[in-house]
């Protein structure tokens, strides 16, 4: 009897034992799989970039003059784009998600502001980017047309505006699912030390999220370098180097968006894939920066 | 996002079940063309044309339900690229094919209609005259300023379109005679786009086709020749171009047929509408 009981118990222990074999080899299969896939798509960039590399046309696509019917065919300046326009929507949505999140965890903890809150977040992620994108057009750009009387309103300012409300709820939602954790180890014991709710936020919760905080930028700003409809609405496109924030300016992705119909046997359309591995390099580097930060700034800890 | 999304989806289901049989059947001499064939004909390219194709496929469909016709824009790259690449059976664009296009994928034309492209401005906007001089110094940047051809003191904003676009490469040629565009214009992605982008605008100048123009825009009169399809088609208006549909090879009888059905009488008619000169 007691042996029937134990060996169901064993079996049961290595049938668990099994499915858990199972699972993990199905994660494995999946993580492998996703990186496969990064790696294919590095790869096939690359191939297709040989061509700028075999035959000494790197130089014409690293230049900073875009003109394709006068056979200059740059990305430089849609490179310093993508990269001033993410920093600046980073700038603009990262003070906001921690303001939000403060407000979240620290001054509304309870109550009916914080649940509109929250449902204001959660329903601007299901907002849909184009209609972010048309209602930019016809609100946002002639707003800055006719305040500021500089150019067409197409601009870098527009863009960086709608992308950070575009990044904004994602960022928020990261954040916030991080600090529900650390509040709920922490909360206790602050306040039995006397903490304001304002201060355990400031002085607990933000610092104890401070890896949460880095993936937080690095979500927000994958999001934002790889828009392409927003910028490809709003920006103007005009492939230059922005000198002002009102300059209507090109991103590596809508650059990409609006090249890649030409001929597939012009130069216009190769460098498309020379964008395309740019694009590719330069979110690897934002993300090598940041977590090399990360990492670096735990340790003085 | 993926709810709205799924929504989206229902939506267009929706307007397609709508579109494909809600209508009452109205067969007519053109469409019997269609008897006894079935089958999908996919159809992409230049942004013009998408009008003409989407009533043709509207009144084809509702004749002879078993036919499916998918209209897709993409302008006149993508219809090259599609068409050649056998993604679809017709690729629209809004200029010949390049020899190096024929011999590469063995393409076919069909041109259907005559489209003008015409200079377009804010409907508020003073000037209404342009030569074609000033044409050229305005999108290459030499003319900054409106009231430097007798318009308001303001600065001029330039909207071009984008490097595959049909529309860009027949102003480029033959109003612009191969000029170059500032770089700092902006750009577009479509007519319609162009449109929304002027008519917001009251400084901006951008181009169209001519059956694009409408009240929301005003067409500028260049070197004395209004922007009109009847200017365009007797030759006097320069900045004309052809729209064709291609075919890789010999059409299938489908595809045939639809290409009958957009150069037969009723076809014509549908061209007229939306403001294209049949040839």
């Amino acid at each position: 009897m007691t042996d029937h009981r134990f060996s169901a118990e064993a079996q049961a222990l290595r049938r668990t034992a099994r499915r858990e074999l199972w699972i993990e080899r199905i994660l494995l299969a999946a993580a492998g799989l996703s990186a496969a896939v990064v790696v294919a798509i590095f790869s096939m960039l690359v191939w297709f970039c040989l061509p700028l590399f075999t035959e000494h046309r790197l130089g014409a696509v690293l230049a900073w003059r875009w003109d394709p019917i006068h056979q200059h065919f740059g990305i430089l300046p849609m490179l310093i784009t993508s990269c001033m326009l993410t920093i600046l929507a980073l700038c603009i949505a990262f003070p906001l998600t921690i303001g939000i999140c403060s407000l979240l965890h620290g001054t509304i903890r309870n109550g009916v502001l914080r649940r509109m809150l929250l449902f204001l977040v959660h329903f601007m992620t299901g907002i849909p980017t184009v209609i972010y994108g048309f209602v930019s057009v016809f609100v946002l750009v002639p707003l800055l047309r006719w305040v500021f009387e500089t150019g067409t309103g197409f601009s870098l300012m527009a863009a960086c505006l709608t992308l950070s409300v575009l990044i904004l709820p994602t960022m928020v939602l990261v954040l916030h699912a991080e600090l529900d954790q650390a509040e709920a180890r922490y909360r206790l014991t602050a306040e039995a030390l006397g903490f304001s709710a304002e201060q355990t936020m400031r002085s607990v919760l933000l610092p104890a999220c401070r890896r949460a905080l880095i993936v937080t930028v690095l979500l927000g700003m994958g999001r934002a370098v790889g828009d392409t409809l927003v910028s490809l609405m709003v920006a103007g496109n005009a492939a230059q180097v922005p000198h002002s924030l009102f300059d209507s300016v090109r991103t590596l992705t809508a650059h990409i968006a609006l090249v890649l119909a030409t001929d597939s046997h012009s130069m216009a359309y190769q460098s498309v894939f020379a964008a395309g591995l740019f694009l590719f390099l330069l979110m690897s580097c934002f993300q090598a920066v940041l977590r090399f930060w990360a990492k670096s700034g735990a340790s003085f800890r | 996002m993926k709810r709205s999304l799924f929504w989206m989806c229902c939506g267009v289901v929706m307007v397609l079940l709508v579109l494909g049989f809600g209508a009452g059947p109205a067969v007519s001499g053109a469409l019997d063309a269609f008897k006894g064939l079935e089958g999908t004909v996919q159809i992409a390219g230049g942004t013009a044309h998408i009008p003409v194709m989407n009533d043709a496929a509207k009144a084809i469909m509702t004749a002879h339900p078993k036919i499916r016709i998918l209209v897709e824009g993409g302008g006149t790259g993508i219809g090259v690229q599609k068409v050649g690449e056998g993604l679809v059976d017709i690729g629209n664009t809004g200029r010949a094919l390049t020899d190096q296009e024929v011999a590469k994928y063995g393409l076919k034309s069909f041109p259907f209609a005559l489209d003008g492209v015409a200079v377009v401005v804010h409907p508020s906007n003073p000037v209404s005259n342009l030569t074609a001089k000033q044409v050229q110094d305005i999108f290459s940047g030499v003319i900054t300023r409106w009231k430097d051809v007798g318009g308001n003191d303001a600065p001029i904003h330039l909207f071009t379109r984008d490097e595959a676009s049909g529309t860009r490469e027949v102003f480029w040629e033959k109003a612009l005679k191969k000029g170059s565009v500032a770089p700092s214009a902006n750009v577009v992605g479509s007519n319609g786009a162009m449109k929304v982008a002027v008519s917001q605008d009251k400084d901006a100048i951008g181009y169209a086709g001519i059956g694009h123009v409408d009240a929301s825009v005003k067409g500028i009169v260049l070197d004395g020749v209004a922007p009109t399809q009847e200017n365009a088609l007797n030759g006097s208006y320069p900045v004309t171009r052809k729209l064709y549909m291609n075919t890789k090879g010999e059409p299938k009888p489908l595809v045939k047929a639809f290409i009958d059905y957009i150069l037969s009488p009723e076809g014509i008619e549908i061209v007229k509408k939306h403001g294209y000169l049949p040839l």
